[in-house]
């Protein structure tokens, strides 16, 4: 390809970075308005200039409860994830390998469970986590979560097993490996970079869910998400401290899909978009 | 496709499974059943369940309410003019979101496509907002933002000599749709950029050495190149902008009145602050036709995909 002439490529640099700062601002704004003290954070003319402080997660930190918080979405994503990839890895395995004549209906089916409006259940999640118990606790979230999360991840895996060369399979197999023996120690380690970016999705998925958390949670196993929401308040204009602990809740998952960004677009777009 | 040659020549013997000493059978029935009975049963129980509903008279706070209700319930919603509003609304959020997300996003993934310095640093930021977690962004946006008096764009407004707009009051529904597309614009772009990436490149080289202009390279190669991947886009950001609520619940909650009420909202209202559960069924029970929908085509669309 020729190379772009010097004004035009400064022109392209300076639309892409000006589109760039337009949708970052946000993010860039309330991470340093959780270096402002509160007076400054609510100051207006905004200020630019200041001595950044701590203080605001100190503050966050130091009630106890932002960590129960941060702990509840921890164990509510990781654990959902691993159980999604325990129970979705062996049916990804068998679609993709030992596909029979049904397998394509099946994937489509699975993806189709993941058309059910989350609203439209409410009433009846609701119901039934009450009458079993369920309401309020990290066992209730964290299984919802793996159903919500399953279609997606058994599609993220079977596209990426789907790759694996049949050969290595076929080459093993002459060799009189059992099938097991192949998925334990061929299939697993060659997927392995598939498997991991399937477990971040679902664990970013998961991370950010709000709708479940903000209606089947009261405190004790309410997430991030909900915990956030509470910062809505009218009487809450604390917005420095709202911006540090926003900024704690979300520094993980961006980092996650930073890291997986390529992977994910088959993983949202169900191997369509490549 | 990614299927190509080199597997045929060990094709025949996968094909028949006859060879009992090559190819072991495997009972694939152990491996699919723990997903597939779960998602079965997050299928079919939950479903039942609101349709059973929204056949009762069933208030959580008055117990003496009960029995049949027959079509009642669904009669009662539908002469509802909030519903038809939340409706409305509904539409237009998911619409506006659609058209914003998908056209800034073709822009943006236009843009850093390009070669410029700092591309992979700028692509990072521009998809980050996608990561950030709804009742995150909305506070943001409401507070930091949008807030009459302290927020960013009252005093931008205020350096124009322009009176402050009070953006959630003036504007609820509109100031909402600017949130909601922040965060899919990014999606937008990351997926239209994934398919940027894969277009063929001696394809744009044979356009180049034909004469064509970038213009016509936009228009003759690379846009119908995304067409695909842009109803892709479309049909999944639908799926969850019809679910559409943290965003909601933290800035207006539908209001004023019912200038912001979307479909999922107003059934959360009628569920868990009004407690009617018959009624709130059958709203359930009408977003899920609503969903389906749009889910038909959907599906349709991806399972096509799956035969190339």
């Amino acid at each position: 390809m020729p190379r772009p002439s010097a004004k035009r490529r400064l022109a392209i640099g300076l639309a892409g970075w000006s589109a760039t700062f337009v949708m970052f601002f946000p993010i860039l704004w309330m991470g340093l308005a959780a270096f402002k003290t509160e007076t400054q954070a609510i100051a207006s003319p905004p200020v630019l200039l200041f001595t950044p402080t701590l203080e605001n997660f100190e503050a966050v930190l130091a009630r106890a409860d932002y960590l129960h918080f941060f702990f509840n979405s921890v164990a509510v994503s990781v654990g959902s994830t691993a159980l999604g990839i325990l129970i979705g890895l062996p049916a990804a395995y068998a679609l993709a390998f030992h596909p029979g004549r049904r397998a394509k209906d099946l994937l489509v089916w699975m993806l189709s469970t993941k058309m059910m409006p989350a609203v439209g259940v409410l009433v009846p999640l609701y119901l039934l986590f009450r009458w079993t118990g369920l309401l309020d606790t990290i066992t209730g979230l964290l299984v919802l979560n793996t159903l919500i999360n399953l279609p997606i991840i058994v599609w993220m895996l079977f596209t990426f097993l789907r790759e694996i060369p049949k050969e290595i399979l076929e080459a093993a197999r002459i060799d009189g490996a059992r099938s097991f023996d192949q998925f334990v120690h061929l299939i697993i380690p060659l997927a392995a970079p598939g498997i991991a970016s399937t477990a971040l999705l679902a664990i970013i998925l998961a991370w950010n869910e709000a709708f479940w958390s903000i209606n089947l949670t009261a405190w004790r196993a309410t997430p991030l998400p909900a915990f956030i929401a509470s910062f809505s308040s009218p009487e809450g204009l604390f917005w420095a401290k709202m911006s540090a602990a926003s900024l704690l809740a979300i520094g993980p998952i961006v980092a996650f899909g930073w890291l997986t960004q390529k992977q994910l677009v088959r993983g949202l777009t169900f191997g369509a978009v490549k | 496709m990614t299927m190509a040659s080199p597997r045929t020549a060990a094709a025949p013997a996968r094909g028949r499974s006859a060879h009992p000493g090559r190819r072991p059978g495997v009972n694939t029935k152990p491996l699919l059943a723990p997903a597939v009975v779960l998602l079965l049963i997050w299928m079919i129980v939950p479903l039942a369940m609101t349709l059973w509903f929204s056949a009762q008279r069933y208030n959580l706070l008055n117990p003496r309410v009960s029995g049949f209700a027959g079509l009642r319930n669904y009669r009662y919603l539908m002469s509802d003019p909030a519903l038809w509003t939340a409706v409305g609304n509904t539409i237009l959020l998911v619409g506006g979101v659609l058209v914003a997300s998908i056209a800034i996003g073709t822009v943006m993934a236009l843009l850093l496509d390009q070669r410029f310095p700092g591309r992979n640093l700028a692509r990072l930021l521009a998809i980050a907002p996608f990561f950030v977690m709804p009742t995150v962004s909305a506070l943001v946006w409401k507070n930091l933002l949008m807030h009459p008096v302290n927020g960013l764009f009252a005093w931008i407004a205020k350096l124009f000599g322009l009176p402050p707009v009070d953006w959630f009051t003036s504007w609820p529904l509109f100031s909402i749709g600017i949130i909601v597309a922040w965060q899919w614009i990014p999606f937008a772009t990351l997926i239209l950029l994934t398919a940027l990436q894969s277009l063929d490149q001696e394809q744009m080289e044979a356009a180049l050495i034909d004469g064509a202009r970038d213009g016509q390279r936009l228009r003759y190669v690379i846009l119908p190149h995304l067409y695909r991947p842009m109803t892709i886009v479309a049909m999944i950001e639908t799926i969850f902008l019809l679910s559409i609520f943290a965003e909601i619940l933290v800035t207006t909650s539908g209001g004023p009145g019912d200038q912001s009420m979307t479909l999922p909202f107003l059934i959360y209202k009628i569920a868990l602050l009004d407690w009617d559960v018959g009624g709130a069924s059958a709203g359930g029970v009408f977003a899920i036709i609503l969903a389906n929908i749009v889910a038909f085509f959907l599906v349709r669309t991806i399972a096509h995909n799956l035969e190339r």
